[in-house]
């Protein structure tokens, strides 16, 4: 598990209340853990894209959780067309 | 990987272009060709690995001054952070992605989702017929005239025999069951469907179910007439000739075509006959020489070729 602090030396400048409001949105998953949430690989790789998307791409607020939402949609379907092939 | 010489024009830039408008512009290319949102399509991310560059360089007023002024070229010289590099994607099409899969039971497009794949199992366990092959074969001609059963070796190494009917034509196909690809799940094999090529024959030629053939003969047959020995499809033949026969005669022997097969009556095989003088016969050229007859035919009377 990657815990919080980890994380957060990854990505200079994010903030834990920023982190909490992905969780609390559900755009984001973590384990709870003993020194608080706990994180795997695609959970933080999943940080950098919603950083990327919302900084670098312009993607606002609102947008964010549909677009998030919609990538989820096209690879469940994409595992699910590999799986079957 | 080399990326474009000229940053600008990755960019669609002018020379003169603001931080502003550089901005805008990388912002639009990158939401296009990000690699996240363009899982399967592997040219996005070289695409957008060049744009990122494109866009550190001119998005550094120093760099872009240096480039500017040529000092560098549109790779740059140092290592830049590393760009973005479609690292969920990895994680979301591997196995562990389903951690963020969208299931919720009142989803639609997971209905659905779950309805094709369960239809497409479902058909997949189904008996399922096997294809039907099909092969090319090349069938002699007396083997059509006369009908036989020829051996066939398929590209698994499996040996068929093929039962030729006689009378079969070119573009005519046989259809061996059970012969093309395996059932699955306990369905049918599938047929193998052969497409006959029947070879042309030097001397036979072929009309419907009749043969024809030229016969040559010698002066001596052609004028005395008598038994001479034909070779038929069937086997040699005496045939009697009838005396005086002309170059072009033809002779129909009854029956001697392509050999019955189950309503088809057997066809008849047409001789034409052909004089064939053979060596030189001293004797033959001094009787001709000697005996001119008093009214000489002319073959030739009666050619009008309306010139």
């Amino acid at each position: 598990m990657i815990t919080l602090e980890l994380v957060l030396q990854r990505f200079r400048g994010l903030s834990p209340s920023e982190i909490q409001g992905w969780l609390g949105e559900g755009l984001l998953r973590a384990e709870p853990c003993a020194d608080g949430p706990g994180f795997t690989e695609i959970d933080v790789e999943r940080i950098g894209l919603i950083l990327t998307l919302r900084d670098e791409l312009d993607v606002g607020e609102a947008a964010l959780p549909i677009i998030l939402s919609l990538l989820d949609q096209l690879y469940a379907a994409r595992r699910a067309l590999t799986q079957s092939a | 990987m080399r990326v474009a010489d000229d940053p600008y024009a990755l960019l669609g830039l002018k020379r003169d272009a603001s931080a502003e408008v550089i901005k805008a512009a990388y912002r639009k290319l990158a939401r296009k060709h990000h690699p996240d949102l363009n899982p399967g399509k592997p040219e996005a991310e070289v695409k957008f690995k060049a744009i990122s560059t494109a866009h550190d360089l001119l998005s550094d007023p120093d760099k872009r001054a240096r480039f500017d002024r040529g000092e560098i070229d549109g790779d740059g010289q140092e290592q830049r952070r590393p760009p973005p590099n479609g690292a969920y994607r990895r994680h979301a099409e591997a196995g562990g992605g389903t951690r963020y899969d969208p299931r919720r039971g009142e989803d639609p497009f997971d209905d659905l989702f779950a309805e094709m794949f369960e239809a497409r199992a479902r058909a997949e366990a189904a008996p399922r017929p096997g294809r039907d092959e099909p092969y090319r074969l090349d069938v002699r001609f007396i083997d059509a005239v006369l009908g036989t059963t020829q051996p066939m070796r398929l590209p698994d190494g499996r040996q068929l025999s093929v039962k030729i009917p006689p009378g079969i034509t070119t573009g005519q196909v046989l259809r061996l069951r059970g012969q093309g690809a395996p059932g699955r799940n306990g369905g049918q094999a599938g047929d193998a469907l052969i497409s006959i090529e029947v070879m042309d024959h030097p001397l036979l030629k072929r009309d419907g179910r009749n043969l024809a053939m030229e016969l040559p003969v010698s002066l001596r047959e052609a004028v005395l007439g008598g038994p001479v020995e034909v070779p038929t499809p069937g086997g040699t033949l005496r045939v009697t000739l009838p005396p005086n026969s002309d170059s072009g005669r033809q002779i129909r022997l009854r029956g001697k075509g392509i050999a019955a097969h189950g309503s088809e009556p057997a066809g008849d095989l047409l001789l034409t006959l052909k004089l064939v003088l053979g060596e030189p016969d001293p004797g033959l050229e001094a009787w001709l020489r000697d005996n001119q007859p008093a009214a000489p035919d002319d073959p030739r009377a009666g050619m009008d070729l309306g010139a």
